[in-house]
Formats: C-alpha cells, sequence, structure tokens
C-alpha cells in the first residue's frame, strides 16, 4: 500500500511541475511564436500588398471584435500616414478553404492588393490563384465598394484558366470580405490612426 | 567519482560509444533528417540539450523515483524538455522548426535518450551525468552533421546551401533520397568498423 502511495505521489508531482514548467515557457514564447508564424506563413503575402510601406506591418497589428470573431488587422504607413490595412478574408474553393489577404486604402477604399495564403486547390490549375501574379494583379485598384464576380458570371475578374470554381471561391472571399470590412471600418480606422508617426 | 573516469565518461560519447554510428540506438532521426547540414546539426543540437537537461533530472530524483514506475517518470521528464524545444525553436528558429517538423516532438522516444537515462543517469551522480548527457550529445550532433554534409554534398551539390562544385555537377539525387541515407549510414558504419578493428 504504501509502494502504490509513494508512486501516485512521485507522479503527480513530477506531472505537476513539466506543467506548471511547461506553461511558464509557453507564456514567455507565445508573442515570439506568433509573429514567426505571421512572418513565415502570411508575411510574404502582407509583404507583397504593403511594399513600400515604412514600417512592419507584422508587428503593427490590430485586433477587432466582429461579433463571435475576432480579425487581425495588419498596418501600412505610407507617406507617415497610417492609411493602408491589410487583413485576412476566406472562400471557399475546388479543394477546400482557400486563406486570402486583402490589403485596402483607408482613403479611397481601393485595393492595394491580394494575395492567397493557404489553400488546397489542385496543383497546376487552382494552385495558380496563388502563384500567378497575373490574377492577384487585377484586383489592385479594384473598388471594395462593387461585387467581385468573375467574367462569366457577368463581373470583371479574368478567372485562371481552367480553374473557374476557384476564381469564384477567390471571389466571393473578397466580396464577403468588402462587407465585414465596410462594417468595422469604423473601429478600423480609429484603430489604424494610433499606428501613423 | 574521480576526476579521470569524469572526462572518460564525456569522451566515450564522441568515439568508443559514438551514436548513432557505435551505439546503434537513435535511427529514426538519424536517418530522416540528415538531408542537409544545418537539419542535421539542429536536430543534434536538439537531442544534445534534451539529453543534458533530462539526465540531470533523473539523476537529482535517482533516489526519490519508485523503481516500478521509473520509465513513466523518465518519459514525463524527456518530454517535457522535448515540448520546451520544440517551443523555443518555433520562437527563434521557425525556419528550421518547419524543416525538422514531427522529428522534434519525436525525440520524446528517442532511444538515446530513454538508453541514457536508464541506463547511466538512473545510477548515476549528477555530474557523471551532465558528462555523459553532454558526450553523447555532442557526439550524435557530430554525427547527423556528418551524414547531413556528405549526403548534402554529394546529393545536392552544396553545404549549408551554397554550391561546392562547379556548374558541370551533376547532383547525385539518390543520397537525398531515403534509400540514400540507409546506404550512406550503412558505409559509415562500416568505416567506424574497419577503423575501430586495428
Amino acid at each position: 500500500m504504501r509502494d502504490i502511495i509513494r508512486m501516485i505521489v512521485v507522479l503527480a508531482v513530477l506531472g505537476a511541475l513539466s506543467g506548471g514548467g511547461l506553461a511558464f515557457v509557453k507564456k514567455n514564447t507565445e508573442a515570439k511564436i506568433e509573429y514567426q508564424q505571421l512572418k513565415f506563413v502570411k508575411g510574404p503575402a502582407i509583404q507583397e500588398i504593403m511594399e513600400g510601406c515604412t514600417n512592419d506591418p507584422i508587428v503593427d497589428r490590430f485586433k477587432v471584435q466582429d461579433g463571435e470573431v475576432e480579425r487581425s488587422f495588419y498596418v501600412g504607413v505610407f507617406d507617415g500616414k497610417a492609411n493602408a490595412v491589410a487583413y485576412e478574408a476566406e472562400g471557399k474553393g475546388f479543394g477546400g478553404v482557400i486563406g486570402l489577404m486583402v490589403g485596402v486604402n483607408l482613403e479611397t477604399d481601393e485595393l492595394l492588393g491580394m494575395g492567397v495564403t493557404t489553400h488546397s486547390e489542385t496543383p497546376g490549375l487552382g494552385a495558380r490563384a496563388k502563384d500567378d501574379p497575373s490574377f492577384r494583379a487585377q484586383f489592385r485598384g479594384m473598388s471594395l465598394t462593387q461585387p467581385f464576380k468573375v467574367k462569366t458570371d457577368g463581373g470583371d475578374v479574368d478567372a485562371v484558366s481552367g480553374a473557374t470554381i476557384t476564381s469564384r471561391g477567390v471571389c466571393a472571399g473578397m466580396s464577403k470580405s468588402a462587407e465585414f470590412y465596410k462594417k468595422l471600418k469604423p473601429q478600423i480606422i480609429e484603430k489604424a490612426a494610433a499606428f501613423a508617426n | 567519482m574521480s576526476e579521470v573516469s569524469l572526462a572518460q565518461e564525456f569522451t566515450k560519447g564522441l568515439w568508443k560509444e559514438i551514436p548513432p554510428f557505435r551505439l546503434v540506438l537513435g535511427l529514426c532521426p538519424t536517418l530522416a533528417v540528415t538531408k542537409a547540414f544545418e537539419t542535421g546539426f539542429g536536430m543534434g543540437l536538439a537531442l544534445t540539450f534534451v539529453l543534458v537537461c533530462s539526465n540531470i533530472l533523473v539523476s537529482l530524483g535517482r533516489k526519490m523515483i519508485p523503481a516500478k514506475v521509473r520509465v513513466p517518470c523518465f518519459i514525463i521528464i524527456i518530454a517535457t524538455f522535448v515540448v520546451i524545444v520544440e517551443l523555443v525553436m518555433q520562437a527563434y528558429t521557425y525556419p528550421l522548426f518547419l524543416k525538422l517538423g514531427i522529428f522534434i516532438p519525436l525525440i520524446v522516444v528517442n532511444c538515446i535518450v530513454l538508453g541514457r537515462a536508464e541506463a547511466f543517469a538512473s545510477k548515476q551522480g549528477i555530474v557523471a551525468s551532465i558528462a555523459d548527457g553532454l558526450g553523447m550529445g555532442i557526439g550524435f550532433t557530430l554525427s547527423l552533421s556528418v551524414l547531413g554534409s556528405i549526403r548534402e554534398i554529394f546529393g545536392a551539390g552544396t553545404w549549408l546551401g551554397k554550391a561546392v562544385f562547379g556548374a558541370s555537377f551533376q547532383p547525385f539525387t539518390f543520397m537525398v533520397e531515403a534509400p540514400g541515407a540507409f546506404v550512406c549510414l550503412g558505409l559509415m558504419l562500416g568505416i567506424m568498423n574497419l577503423v575501430g578493428k586495428k
């Protein structure tokens, strides 16, 4: 009996110490890990959208509550004014969710650009939505107030050839992102202003 | 523990019992992450840290840990340090973490770490256990670095990402694929045996 109690006590103490130690390390590395993940996973898309900005958009970020979900916004400073934000959106593609990064000029509501961060589309077809720069480039300068549609649906976005469903998914994601952008705009402007220098 | 044997505990990991060539344990990461020097070296450092820390704690607690539950206790200690390594790597060397991927959490079941805890640290004092862990860890790092270098140089024609041969070099891609790992490890084991026989 004494043996059993001793085993239980040793294991319990060890487990508690281990848990405590790990919680401490986790707490101290959390912010750093979040930054690294942003930098290497979403960083390339953000950097492309915010080309020419004078700050680090990954550091200058804030969150806004949108109903149930919390959305992250990355601020781009141009000419000393924090007049651009990039944020994430989602579209449904052929193989699953397509993660999008959308960059908007806060003054004109024009798109600075968009990028695809994560996807599971067919390599060589739908995956070109991420890899083909000309598909991404056509979004630059479009206004967030108009709906996004591919040309076959009566819009003005050239679909990636052979990947209409993917392109539609991207457009739907962009349209949806425009909705919550409009809804949250007052809060976005208020919070982004803090990053101007 | 006299000074002489302390040095021996340290150096045995570097040559006489160098893992994985002499102490043929921990082959899973040896085969899987030695595609290049960088990954082999990183894996070696991660394992060294886990090995030294777990050796210290196992040695410290060797009188308190009941024999019947010693393996679960060792595993808790080892797993804790592995998760610490994982978190720290994510925070500071994220690209390396992505390359090593699943093989970092798999250090938990690495035979070298559990083997040293069971065979050495649970019977010896702290200082000797540190020496043992350091020696084994550095030996493992050296081995993986050598294997990684050979495979990277011949398989990709690069070392640390820089080209070592002229433009006319045709990479021997077999070396960076899985069978190349077995062949390379086998040749190294053979060479070590040949040298050791004399």
